[in-house]
């Protein structure tokens, strides 16, 4: 397959990335893994003549707790390397296994959280929980660095707040009354599927009752989108079968899906409704250990 | 580390990189767009990693990155140097073939043989990291490794063989296939 040429750099830090960036601008693109960018080139969606691969930055395929922070996600954690993090499976299992419906052994292995959300795929399947966990994101340039709620970071299909002298360096997950959470993905198969639909939940419950809860719907919309009005509906409220059906419908009204080779609008609309009372109940049933 | 590179005279960088290929440290010359699957077959002359996507859903060049399973067509050969990797060149040693190589031929788990390479790496791997997988877990190892021929049913049966040290199958096992009652 065709690729266009371009001239490759691997800077030895992340200071000297940041720097490299800042001179190169509009004419490079950060490389992570590469599984989403690697497509790009060779359909000629990317034409870059400087590509800046992250590879020598180890300290960023890390996963740790920080005290005030919460769980600090290096951007190169491969789906893999979240699959099989303790910390995670130990704070928030729904990560780990959201993380192991991606593609196929061979993709978690070699793509990143930084690049499954910088690519800002409407489908991909970290993000819609990430959000529903409140994460936000550290994106440094050599000018200095930010944090952005995620929720706001991704903000159309492929677009993100972030710019093209910047790096995302760390996913960060607050601690947090969440008290469950939960991704139900659909694909057309186990494996190397995308998501039809996707339903991200974070529920805090309190003696029965919905103190707070985050609904996170994926592939219906643009971007990832919050199911606002189910939210509304839930929260502060009793939990009842009827209750999550209220709200699973509510999800459904509120969700903008297209019609594309994956599934038709009507189609997707019918899953959130499922997949957001499933989601509900499981995030309520199982919790957080 | 890269060490070199040429600038051509259409100002297109090389660079000098040292990829660990089953062992052995070989240095080449790429261009940085250099994807690792043509590097290893073209440059390496290691035609056993096949090509058939080359869009990282199919599997046939899988190869082991530093011991993980990867597409070696979704990676820049630049970006592996330095790091082990390992194709199907490099499982049999001393021209003495791999329990999982022996069991996939006893089971018949080989057809045209396209998608074997990749598949005979994944399983590779899992065996080395589990050497006891159970039948979810072997199917879910090979998930990435797409195969039109066979069903999948002798390759999962050939790799939990391989991994049992029960290198060909009983004879009961062909009369089940046939139909007949045991
Ligand atoms: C066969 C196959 C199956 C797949 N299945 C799934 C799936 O089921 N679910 C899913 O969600 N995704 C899937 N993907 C997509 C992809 O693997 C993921 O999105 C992956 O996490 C991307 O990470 P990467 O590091 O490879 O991204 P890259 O290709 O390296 O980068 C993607 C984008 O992010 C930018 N970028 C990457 N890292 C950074 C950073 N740290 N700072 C700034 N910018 C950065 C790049 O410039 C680029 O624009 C699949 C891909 C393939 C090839
Ligand atoms: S050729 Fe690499 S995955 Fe198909
Ligand atoms: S044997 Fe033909 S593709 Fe697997």
């Amino acid at each position: 397959m065709y690729m266009p040429d371009f001239e490759y750099h691997a800077p030895k830090t992340l200071a000297d990335a940041c720097v490299l960036l800042d001179e190169l601008g509009e004419r490079a693109i950060v490389l992570g893994g590469g599984s989403d960018i690697l497509h790009k080139l060779k359909n000629g969606h990317l034409t870059p003549e400087h590509v800046v691969s992250l590879k020598h930055m180890t300290h960023l395929t890390e996963i740790r707790h920080e005290e005030g922070r919460g769980i600090v996600i290096g951007a190169l954690v491969t789906p893999h390397g979240v699959y099989t993090s303790k910390i995670l499976q130990e704070r928030y299992l729904s990560l780990p296994m959201a993380s192991h419906e991606m593609g196929n052994p061979q993709v978690r292995n070699r793509g990143t959280v930084g690049g499954n959300i910088c690519n800002a795929s409407p489908l991909a399947d970290l993000p819609p929980l990430l959000i529903a966990l409140n994460a936000s994101v550290k994106v440094v340039q050599y000018a200095g660095e930010r944090i952005v709620p995620l929720e706001d970071f991704i903000c159309g299909p492929g677009k993100t707040l972030i710019k093209r002298d910047e790096i995302l360096t760390e996913v960060i997950i607050p601690d947090q009354p969440a008290t469950g959470s939960t991704y139900i993905k659909f694909g057309l198969r186990k494996a190397g599927a995308l998501a039809v639909v996707g339903v991200a939940v974070a529920v805090t419950v309190k003696d029965n009752v919905l103190a707070d809860v985050r609904i996170v719907m994926g592939a219906v919309a643009p971007v990832p989108m919050r199911a606002k009005d189910a939210e509304a509906l839930l929260r502060g409220q009793t939990i009842t079968d009827v209750l999550l059906e209220q709200a699973a419908d509510s999800a459904a009204a509120e969700c903008k899906p297209i019609t594309d080779l994956r599934g038709s609008a009507e189609y997707r609309r019918e899953l959130i409704r499922v997949l957001t009372r499933r989601a509900l109940r499981k995030a309520i049933d199982e919790g957080h250990v | 580390m890269i060490n070199q590179t040429i600038t051509d005279k259409d100002g297109v960088k090389r660079y000098l990189i040292t990829l660990n290929v089953n062992g052995d440290a070989r240095t080449v010359l790429v261009k940085g767009n250099a994807i690792l699957a043509n590097v290893l077959r073209d440059e390496l002359n290691l035609t056993g990693t096949k090509k058939g996507c080359e869009l990282g859903d199919c599997g046939s060049c899988t190869v082991l990155l530093e011991g993980k399973p990867v597409d070696s067509c979704m990676v820049l050969a630049i970006e592996a140097d330095g790091l082990e990797i390992t194709t199907i060149e490099g499982v049999a040693v001393n021209s003495k073939l791999d329990a999982i190589q022996e069991a996939m031929i006893n089971f018949a788990a080989v057809q045209c043989g396209y998608c074997t390479p990749g598949m005979v790496l994944s399983a590779k791997a899992l065996l080395t990291r589990n050497p006891h997988p159970t039948e979810p877990e072997v199917r879910e190892a090979i998930s990435g490794n797409l195969c039109r021929c066979t069903g999948y049913v002798h390759i999962v049966e050939a790799v939990l063989a391989a991994s049992e040290g029960r290198l060909s199958p009983g004879e009961h096992e062909y009369l089940r296939e046939e139909g007949v009652s045991i």
